[in-house]
């Protein structure tokens, strides 16, 4: 059982990336706690990747925002139009 | 081309640009983040579209066909490896055996930030140093990255269309996250 609990800092990192999007189990969360008890470092690696999720939420939000307005320009449309106007002759 | 039943799709190439360049463009780009790629990848998917036409049932509307040729396109592109970009190794953060098996490497521990870090979050050039960062990873980091962390895709969705199983998602997205916060700390939030 203990041995189960037991973790290395490779498999709470591992652990930490996952729940930044939720999608640790209640299992794992506590084999991750556990671990903070005896390492610090893994404890700033989590306090860092939470101020990192939310430089990445912003940049998601950011990012999607301008991508409706992604395409590709007239004139990149008309070089494209012509090189396959070519392959179907 | 295809058999006139009501429910059979048709292609209709002399329209495909004005229908789908930008659908198309905008797919990759999301994946890829490169202009340029994306633009070719768009213009490989309409060249091969046209040459396997023939091969068009008409079970899937023009635009499912198109992409399904896309989604070939982006895989093949990220298991390129000969090009610029994506040609970085991964390093490694912990040792992968002996004693110390699963602990950190001492020269990858994380340093401490300066303590303004939250209030750059919405800085545009800390943003734009993402990208920069995440260029710098091999491909099929970079598009897995993207998907899950920037595009905000499901897990499952991502583990179809690249074909990769969940755990091998979470193996990426973990060494990826690592060496982004590696370059961000050294580009960045240093001491």
């Amino acid at each position: 059982m203990f041995k189960k609990l037991n973790i290395t800092c490779n498999q709470a990192t591992t652990i930490c990336d996952k729940s930044q999007y939720g999608e640790a189990s209640f299992f794992d969360k506590i084999k991750l706690q556990i671990h903070f008890i005896g390492c610090k470092i893994c404890v700033m690696y989590t306090k860092q990747n939470v101020l990192l999720t939310k430089l990445y939420k912003s940049k998601a939000t950011n990012t999607k925002r301008k991508q409706d307005s992604l395409c590709m320009t007239h004139q990149e449309k008309e070089v494209l139009r012509k090189e396959l106007e070519k392959q179907n002759v | 081309m295809s058999s006139p039943s009501p429910i059979t799709h048709t292609l209709d190439p002399a329209k495909w640009i004005d229908n789908y360049s930008d659908y198309l463009f905008r797919y990759t780009t999301v994946r890829i983040n490169d202009h340029e790629i994306s633009k070719d990848l768009v213009q490989e998917t309409f060249f091969s579209g046209l040459k396997s036409a023939k091969n068009f049932e008409g079970k899937a509307t023009e635009r499912t066909w198109l992409i399904s040729i896309l989604k070939r396109k982006i895989i093949d592109h990220y298991r390129k490896k000969n090009s610029k970009k994506g040609q970085a190794e991964v390093r490694m953060n912990f040792y992968n055996d002996g004693e110390n098996e699963g602990d950190w490497i001492e020269e990858r521990v994380p340093q401490s930030w300066d303590s303004e870090v939250e209030k750059k979050i919405e800085n545009k050039e800390l943003q734009h140093q993402i990208d920069l960062c995440v260029d710098k990873l091999p491909k099929k980091y970079a598009m897995v990255f993207r998907m899950k962390t920037i595009q905000e895709v499901d897990t499952e969705v991502i583990c179809k269309e690249l074909g990769i199983s969940s755990s091998n998602l979470w193996v990426i997205i973990h060494r990826a996250r690592m060496q982004l916060r590696k370059c961000l700390e050294d580009n960045w939030f240093n001491n």
